[in-house]
């Protein structure tokens, strides 16, 4: 469980990152999820018992809807405090696709999710994503460049980021 | 001037004015992004030290490496290719194109791809190659090579991206503001994206024990350009290996800090391939479950030695394998930051540490082009997150360039630079590396020589002969020296007995036969303070042949000097310095000369003269002894003197006499020794001096009295500027 030291940070450190950050409980995941969503939408399934995604998100969607879509919803695995960076990681059913094609990424996160620090996310990636030989993405903030003169958001990923934080998961 | 001089002169010139700005621009946001960032970070010295470490065993253990990343790769189901040299890799990668049948090709950054050339090879087979990101496709349609390994395009304002844009799409509403051009670029760039049949990448790291490749990026096209074809190639050289996954973490938090100044990069992938992510079938757009495909993922790693595993055996080229290049060297380079990769650059790399891929995978020739912009002040070396000591591979590669080309003129100056070297070096570089024995017999011969090297005639042959701009005023030597002074006056004033501390002044060449006045300074600073001070005949540091890449005469200046010093050392005395350069010489470089235990006695007993002047203080002297007033200085460090953090000693005493201290906040005057002296330099060197000058010529500051810790500072400052420039201890001496 992440302490209130760690949330607070998490939350700092997003707002720096010009992330957006919601929260809501199992109970209201889907109404608050509709909120963020804007359509059309294409997701990847949660991996949390008793959350699913409403039907407005499309569910292993064709290439075109990819493309199409506005919002991705996809779940993190973790998230680090300190920088308010989200471990995406890559699914058979392409939560690494949504994630990235789309102008909004959605990321789902359980409270108990937090880690604190770099170091102590790695040791966690380093069971979920070296032993497992898997693979995810450490994601801070939006896509970014500043080859074209200054600073731009969503070169070729998310212009935009919102994390939907689910209490009492 | 000698017409290579004349040719290096203008080249730089060139670039001054066509490209100076854009970098100079862009490097600053990167190092101001550096400075505030690595603040943050309450580790980043152990981050460092674990990072080098990290590396140190890898590269020691590579052989091994490479066959357990090989293993692990073949486990996961991907395929390992280990390239000999560049031609063999893109062999190899042409035959999984044939293989697949594959014709088009979407790329993210990677300067190993650039390093064997794979887009040139690939197109002369028939295969459409993209660039997808951002600044490497604008280099794409430029047709340019990089100027930046982080940051390729550099270079370029926005103006004129928006312009070549135009040129080259002809759009109907062509894009303006770096928004619109990002967007027109994107969504040109998905495109590609999605009719790609392979995906290449580079990777900034593997992992040995799991085959996973971390990728560090901030567009996301690295994540689409590995995901969305079926086909994944990664190229990457095999210094890349490290043994286990948690090795990859100091590096997330050093990598992006360093370079851009982020604190973290928007993406740090972390691929074990072939990945699980389905790939995207947009040839059946409208089929669900990405286009249904039913390919299976395929992964080759390329691995590529080209030199490295050579390097690697290499006692001094070896580090350069340790380089996460993050280009923290390259942008806190001054002269890097005004003329930019493309004069400060070989074949493929750019910036402090590319002279020692250069050297390791394209040859010395590709190394020589550009190894003399590195002046060997040092601000890079604080910067290196895994503290590589950059001058130092510099200096061994241009002693090497030296001895591989050698000059005939050699009796000419024979008489003059009694050196160490066998053949070699040119002329321009012997003279300015026997700088002492120049300065001894000018003093020796002063003013008569002041005379001759006055007069234009001396000038001209000087330029020609030597390649001193003529443009640039020569010290003027002293006929006393200062040890003749110190022992004219009778010796020490304050005795032995009646002393807490005995110090060796060093004299080195310019305060001992120029800058005479500073040595008497910091004589009477000294004894004012209770310090039996002794000015010996000590011989030179070593620093000019170092610069010059002249090492066996450095090695024998080291070993001489310690000769000198050892035994007053060894009976517990200290040995100040004015000089910094030579400071750095006795705390840093010597590492590389003297046995160890002779390196860490001189490092430990050697003391900037502000720094012990602050010791003493802060040990019960009495400041009164000392010149205190209310006077506003500015002060301009010194290179060598802020890489060993000692900038901050002469800020505090400065303050605690009273003084109202502006410092200097560019990285460098652009002098270093003997670089503004040399003619295909002088202009580069002059350009770097007035960004310095500006700040102290701010409306407001014009009434500071300038103090200078170094040398060339010093020379550059006071032919910039009316004030005369002198240094701090001439400042805070007692009459
Ligand atoms: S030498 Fe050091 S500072 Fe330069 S690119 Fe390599 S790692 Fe970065």
């Amino acid at each position: 469980m992440a302490t209130t030291h760690t949330q607070g940070a998490f939350e700092r450190s997003l707002a720096a990152l010009d992330v957006g950050l919601s929260r809501t409980d199992p109970p209201g995941f889907e109404a608050t999820l509709s909120e963020l969503v804007s359509e059309p939408a294409v997701g990847a399934r949660l991996p949390f018992e008793g959350l699913g995604l409403p039907e407005t998100v499309t569910l292993d969607p064709s290439p075109r809807e990819l493309e199409e879509a506005v919002t991705g919803v996809t779940a993190a695995s973790f998230a680090v405090a300190e920088y308010g960076s989200l471990v995406l990681p890559a699914t058979e059913d392409g939560s690494e696709q949504v994630s990235v094609f789309c102008d909004h990424h959605v990321a789902v996160l359980a409270e108990s999710d937090i880690v604190r620090d770099i170091p102590t996310a790695f040791s966690r990636l380093s069971e979920e994503v070296g032993e497992a030989r898997a693979s995810a993405i450490v994601a801070t903030g939006p896509s970014a460049t500043a080859d074209m003169g200054e600073l731009v958001r969503g070169a070729h990923g998310p212009k935009t980021v919102d994390v939907l934080l689910v209490e009492g998961l | 001037m000698s017409a290579d001089r004349a040719e290096t002169a203008a080249r730089l010139r060139e670039l001054l004015e066509t490209e100076g700005d854009s970098v100079q621009a862009n490097t600053a946001v990167f190092n101001r992004g550096r400075y505030d960032s690595v603040a943050e970070l309450d580790d980043y010295e152990e981050l460092k030290d674990r990072a080098r470490e990290i590396k140190e065993d890898a590269i020691e253990r590579l052989p091994e490496l490479i066959d357990e990343l090989t293993e692990s790769v073949e486990e996961n189901g991907g395929h390992v290719y280990l390239a000999s040299d560049a031609a063999d890799a893109n062999r190899y990668i042409e035959e999984v194109f044939a293989e697949r049948g594959a014709e088009t090709l979407v790329k993210s950054k990677s300067m190993t791809s650039e390093e064997i050339e794979v887009n040139e090879h690939l197109e002369r087979a028939g295969i459409e190659v993209t660039e997808t990101d951002l600044a490497e496709f604008v280099l794409q349609i430029a047709e340019e090579d990089p100027s930046h390994i982080v940051a390729p395009a550099i270079h370029k304002s926005r103006d004129e991206i928006a312009r070549l844009i135009e040129e080259v799409f002809e759009p109907d509403d062509p894009p303006e503001t770096a928004e619109e051009l990002t967007m027109f670029a994107r969504e040109y760039l998905l495109e590609k994206v999605t009719g790609a049949d392979v995906g290449m990448t580079g990777a900034n790291f593997l992992v040995a024990e799991s085959g996973t490749m971390m990728l560090v990026t901030s567009e996301g096209n690295a994540r689409k350009s590995a995901v969305a074809p079926d086909t994944h190639v990664a190229l990457a050289g095999v210094e890349k290996i490290v043994p286990r996954f948690e090795d990859l973490a100091p590096f997330v938090e050093l990598i992006g800090r360093s370079g851009t100044g982020q604190d973290l990069t928007s993406y740090v992938s972390l691929l074990t391939p072939p990945v699980e992510s389905p790939p995207i079938d947009f040839e059946s757009p409208d089929v669900p479950g990405f286009g249904g495909s039913d390919a299976e993922r395929e992964f080759h790693l390329v691995l590529l030695d080209n030199g490295r595993m050579a390097m690697r055996e290499d006692t001094h080229l070896c580090e350069t394998l340790y380089c996460i290049r993050c280009a923290a060297c390259s942008n806190t380079c001054a002269n890097f930051q005004h003329v930019g990769g493309h004069a400060f650059g070989g074949e493929t790399y750019s910036g402090g540490i590319a002279t020692g891929w250069e050297a390791g995978v394209h040859g010395l020739d590709s190394a020589a082009e550009f190894n003399d912009l590195c002046t060997g002040c040092s601000r890079c070396v604080p910067a290196c997150p895994v503290k590589i000591d950059i001058p130092w591979i510099n200096e061994v590669v241009r002693d090497r360039i030296n001895h591989g080309r050698g000059e005939g003129f050699d009796f000419l100056v024979d008489g003059l630079v009694p050196d160490a070297e066998e053949g070699g070096p040119d002329l321009q570089k012997r003279l300015f590396g026997n700088y002492g024995t120049l300065a001894r017999l000018g003093s020796a011969s002063a003013p008569v020589s002041n005379w001759i090297g006055s007069l234009p005639p001396a000038r001209i042959a000087m330029e020609r002969l030597f390649g001193i701009d003529r443009r640039r005023p020569l010290p003027t030597f002293r006929r006393e020296t200062l040890v003749d002074w110190f022992e004219g006056r009778g010796g020490p004033r304050v005795d032995a007995v009646d002393a807490d501390r005995e110090a060796v002044l060093y004299a080195d060449a310019y305060t001992n036969y120029v800058a005479v006045d500073r040595g008497k300074a910091a004589v009477r600073t000294l004894e004012a303070l209770g310090v039996h001070v002794r000015v010996p005949e000590v011989p030179e540091s070593g620093r000019a042949p170092l610069s010059q890449g002249m090492l066996a005469t450095a090695d024998e200046a080291a070993s001489a000097v310690y000769g000198a010093l050892a035994e007053h050392v060894d009976s517990g005395g200290d040995i100040v310095v004015i000089e910094p350069s030579d400071l750095a010489m006795f705390r840093a470089d010597y590492e590389h000369f003297l046995p160890e235990r002779s390196f860490e006695r001189l490092d430990e007993n050697s003391y900037e003269v502000l720094e012990y002047v602050f010791g003493l203080l802060e040990n019960g002297a009495n400041e009164e002894a000392l010149r205190t007033g209310d006077d506003r200085v500015a002060y301009h460090s010194h290179c060598q003197q802020r890489s060993l953090n000692l900038e901050g000693y002469t800020e505090a005493v400065l303050s605690r006499l009273g003084y109202d201290v502006l410092t200097s906040e560019v990285e460098c005057c652009g002098m270093a020794g003997s670089f503004g002296y040399k003619s295909q330099y002088y202009d580069l060197a002059l350009d770097i001096g007035y960004d310095l000058v500006e700040q102290f010529e701010q409306p407001g500051e014009r009434d500071r009295i300038v103090l200078t810790s170094g040398t060339s500072c010093t020379d550059q400052l006071d032919d910039l500027m009316t004030r005369e420039p002198i240094h701090p201890v001439e400042l805070i001496a007692p009459e």
